[in-house]
């Protein structure tokens, strides 16, 4: 099988996850309540009845569960959960929402009538009606493929576990605060369309943290575990972070963080962990490669994108050196953006984005797909959704948002240690920190969880106060060195923000570990 | 033919049906101590791009969340099912969750019931917008903008809420409240120039259109074709936006349990805090005040507490920091009581004024991505957008290429030259309402701009 997935240790496709596996407690919860299948199909001949053109409607029940702790108390332990539904509508090519947490027939009534009336108050001064590219209906269901539901492991193991990891951070001579969390998703979504579509999908997220802080000589650091990736996992993932172990090690990093040298501004390689790179390749690539904002159509709040206008960058624009090859995709297996089928009842495919550093596609939606139409045609391909739709809740209209986009692998079996040993002057990056870039990605700024100084291929000591900033195009030039396969991890997060009003997608960003020549570095530390 | 049309005002849960949740809750309910909070919220927006609109549309939700304890141990659920069975079911798991959570030492006793000042932000037009207005004050920013050959995109939301509070212990206390904005960037077809303004304020009526359209349009044709100034420190004159964009950063810091735990930049040696000290110029006093008309916030905070107006800083000192209850009792202050808004001093100069006093400078319409580089000074980055100059010998003489800096609102506020009227800001990078902010112009020296971008 090409693609990411065949990079990765054993997991299910969507194909093989249909079916729950038979240890875990969990249903779809939804698909067991025979009303809604008939609530959906009145959602549908109502809009329809009303003069839509088209019509979906989703079902979503979202539980959410948080545990957090700090030292050796317990600050917070919650348990949400929301069920509503969104009916969203096209007529005339404008599109009209509406969604309420009502589950009646009369409000089901109310609201796809309200979507309606909504896309017809929205036609008023309609330049270019909206046109959907063509999508087979489909039918089915898709789980995440997890091994332990969270929501089935007690909340006493969970806060065990949890000051049990914050006692041994606070054990290292110098740790003096600790914060420790665990949050859980499970969404029960179902989706129907006047296509003819409707599925149902489970979709579990599983995101464990820790943040520790040490205090000396009137100062303070901290290092946050965002080296542990938010996941589309279940408790398992928990129990593979292993945060009693570990938290030794993060403790022993912030301490050492306060008497680090302060970095020298200047040029550096930077030898870069994926653990930090994926926010790079989230803020520089993943962003300007989405079409709306290519399009303009989010230059109000999360702005436009230098990859513009299609027509001169589609198969022509140098984005990097040839070391870079860059995918879309909603198949990895634990990854944010994994599913069956997206907001829109496309079942999602992998596409590349960037070959050998030549940018060759945008992630798509069925609005946006027909406005590439002339680049498909030209590559003899059929015009097609990516399967890009999503919304962040039943309240909340869908649109386009990122799926996973990562960088993959090169051909050599090169690790970290690897890249090391081959750099003469530069800077080893883990984790990502502080982050910034302008509206239409050129400019960007990265700190880092923790840095190291390399020189003459080794590790000389701990560095502080570095942000490297960069120019995109240039900065993925200077990508002189990937590492192999075994290298390749993926990191992520819940809250990519996007959309008036902000919607937050939760996305994985893979990529194996890297050099990049003679990166800019400044130093961040100012006294008060 | 005249169409008459009722005003209709958007859904939201009222006092007597929240006060009805709230007892159904507290009948389920077998904790030692519970707290039910009844919050609804409608939200009506639409999204305008490519001088059209693109999306829109509205949703209602009404959730219960209950916080049970049990001792020192607490636990909270929520949910938006409202019927019995629902409501039970939130209780039930509030309660599960409070049994297995272990002893809390820093849970605080419910509070007996209080007395609450009216909420002051409440705007009846604001809850009866209806999508043909939104549509209509669309048209009024992309009609112009069409017929100018530029392209506009934007965004307009009224939300209109309720929220309630109660426990066990007789605390009742219930505001409804709205909240509306608008935002619109105007561009150059070609990319090259780009304009924002934006207004919010919980009375729409208060917002117009036209003028934001006008002015975003302005400043789009205006920065056309921007030159490369080198980076460095500059004296800039920052717009209202720019200033709010950075001095809430500040309100955001003002936690005194990091301050006295020696984490925040409020942190003394010694485990002191900075209450008492100078920390930025003698003629910035900043306040947030839930009853003030300008910037108002709700009459209570999530744990039942009223809220009352909060000098942080006065003449340039601080004068409080934020104290939650248990942190409070533990270092034998009172709790704070603050609302979320804030409105700083200014002087009487306008925007004009600080250009022309300036020989030569930068002036900042508003920031973008600003992002936390160093807690210990509150040291921000982030870059310019939508309208960046360059003023020369009093004058604004052309667009300069947007840039990075690195610097913090506390430096900023240290080296003030000058400040101008005070007005309420959309400082929410989102464009949703965001927090209630209002700040005057500043200019100000030595600002530290670190890189150039390329984007417009």
């Amino acid at each position: 099988m090409a693609g990411i997935a065949a990079y990765l240790p054993t997991g299910r496709n969507a194909t093989d996850a249909l079916v729950a596996p038979s240890s875990s407690p969990y249903s779809a919860i939804i698909a067991g309540e025979p009303n809604v299948k008939e609530l959906a199909m009145l959602a549908l001949d109502t809009a329809k009845s009303a003069g839509a053109d088209y019509a979906d409607v989703r079902f979503v029940r979202n539980r959410n569960q948080n545990v957090s702790t700090r030292e050796q108390r317990v600050s917070g332990v919650a348990d949400n959960e929301t069920y509503g539904f969104g009916i969203r509508t096209l007529v005339s090519g404008a599109w009209g929402f509406s969604a309420s947490r009502d589950l009646t027939r009369d409000e089901v009534s109310r609201v796809a009538k309200q979507a309606v009336a909504q896309a017809r108050a929205n036609r008023s001064a309609l330049v270019k009606p909206v046109v959907l590219a063509p999508s087979p209906a489909v039918n089915g269901t898709w789980n995440s493929p997890i091994e332990i539901d969270p929501f089935g492991v007690a909340i006493e193991d969970k806060v065990a576990l949890l000051l049990a990891a914050n006692q041994a951070a606070l054990a290292v001579k110098g740790a003096r605060f600790v914060n420790s969390s665990m949050f859980f998703l499970r969404e029960e979504k179902t989706f129907a369309s006047t296509d003819g579509s409707f599925t149902v999908q489970v979709i579990f997220r599983t995101s464990p943290a820790m943040t520790i802080t040490a205090t000396g000589n009137a100062d303070f650091a901290t290092r946050e575990t965002v080296d542990i990736a938010p996941r589309g996992l279940g408790y398992e993932h928990v129990r593979d972070s292993n945060l009693v172990a570990n938290a030794p090690k993060w403790a022993d990093e912030a301490v050492q963080k306060l008497t680090a040298k302060s970095v020298d501004v200047g040029r550096y390689d930077l030898v870069l962990h994926p653990s930090h790179l994926w926010l790079t390749i989230h803020e520089s690539v993943a962003h300007p490669t989405e079409l709306d904002r290519a399009m303009g159509y989010e230059a109000n709040y999360a702005g436009t994108s230098f990859v513009a206008p299609p027509e001169k960058v589609l198969g022509t624009l140098k984005y990097g050196s040839e070391l870079m090859n860059i995918r879309g995709d909603r198949t990895q297996p634990g990854s944010l953006s994994a599913c069956g089928w997206d907001d829109e009842g496309v079942k999602p495919e992998e596409f590349d984005i960037i070959k050998k550093g030549i940018f060759v596609d945008y992630h798509t939606t069925r609005e946006q797909a027909p406005w590439l139409d002339w680049y498909y045609k030209k590559l003899g391909k059929p015009t097609r959704s990516h399967g890009c739709s999503y919304a962040q809740t039943w309240a909340a209209v869908q649109f386009q948002r990122m799926p996973n986009v990562s960088l993959l692998p090169g051909d050599k079996d090169l690790g970290w240690d690897d890249l090391i040993a081959a750099t003469d002057k530069g800077i080893a990056i883990i984790g990502d920190g502080s982050f910034s870039i302008d509206q239409q990605r050129y400019n960007a700024q990265f700190g880092g969880q923790v840095f190291y100084e390399i020189k003459g291929g080794k590790i000389v000591g701990m560095l502080k106060d570095v942000a490297y900033q960069m120019k995109t195009p240039e900065f993925w030039a200077s990508l002189d060195m990937v590492g192999g396969q075994k290298s390749y991890f993926l990191g992520g997060a819940f809250g990519d923000a996007k959309g008036q009003p902000v919607q937050v997608n939760a996305v994985s960003h893979g990529s194996p570990v890297t050099r990049f020549k003679n990166v800019n570095v400044i130093n961040t530390g100012r006294t008060a | 033919m005249t169409v008459r049309r009722l005003a209709i005002t958007a859904r939201y849960l009222s006092r007597e049906e929240c006060e009805a949740i709230a007892k159904r809750a507290l009948s389920f309910a077998g904790a030692d101590e519970t707290r039910v909070l009844v919050s609804s919220t409608s939200i009506a927006n639409t999204r305008f791009a490519v001088n059209q609109i693109s999306t829109g549309g509205d949703s209602f939700d009404g959730v219960v969340t209950v916080i049970s304890k049990f001792g020192k141990r607490s636990g909270s659920s929520s949910t938006n099912r409202l019927d019995d069975d629902g409501i039970r079911a939130a209780v039930q798991m509030s309660e599960r969750v409070a049994k297995l959570s272990p002893d809390d030492p820093e849970s605080m006793p419910e509070l007996p019931a209080q007395t609450y000042q009216p909420g002051v932000n409440w705007s009846d037009a604001t809850a009866s917008q209806d999508p043909a207005t939104r549509a209509l004050a669309v048209k009024r920013i992309a009609d112009p903008a069409k017929t100018a050959g530029l392209v506009s995109t934007g965004f307009m939301e009224a939300i209109t809420s309720a929220q309630a509070i109660a426990n066990n212990k007789g605390l009742f206390a219930y505001n409804r409240s709205t909240s509306s904005v608008l935002t619109t960037t105007v561009r150059t077809p070609d990319g090259t120039g780009s304009g924002w303004a934006g207004a919010t304020h919980h009375d729409w009526t208060r917002i117009d259109p036209a003028t934001l359209g006008v002015r975003a349009t302005q400043k789009a044709r205006t920065s056309i074709n921007p030159v490369a100034v080198e980076p460095g420190r500059y004296t800039v004159v920052f717009e209202p936006t720019a200033v709010g964009n950075l001095v809430q950063f500040i309100a955001r810091s003002l936690n005194a349990r990091s301050a006295d735990e020696g984490r925040s930049f409020f942190s003394m040696p010694g485990g002191k805090n900075k209450i008492g000290e100078k920390v930025i110029d003698e003629r910035v006093t900043i306040v947030s005040d839930p009853f003030d008309a300008d910037v108002a916030g709700s009459p209570f905070s999530g744990d039942g507490s009223p809220t009352r107006r909060v000098v942080w800083i006065e003449n340039g000192i601080v004068k409080n920091l934020d104290y939650d209850r248990y942190w409070a009792q533990k270092q034998g202050r009172s709790p704070t009581g603050a609302g979320g808004s804030i409105r700083m001093t200014g002087g009487t100069a306008s925007l004009d004024d600080l250009i022309k006093s300036t020989q030569r400078g930068l002036l900042v319409t508003r920031f973008w991505y600003l992002r936390p580089v160093d807690q210990r000074t509150i040291l921000y980055t982030g870059l310019t957008r939508d309208g960046t100059y360059l003023i020369e010998n009093g004058k604004v003489t052309k667009p300069v290429k947007n840039l990075r800096f690195n610097d913090s609102p506390v430096f900023m506020l240290n080296n003030l030259e000058a400040m101008g009227v005070p007005e309420r800001v959309s400082a929410s990078e989102g464009g949703d309402p965001g927090q209630a902010i209002m700040v005057p112009p500043l200019k100000v020296r030595d600002f530290n701009f670190t890189s150039l971008s390329d984007a417009v």
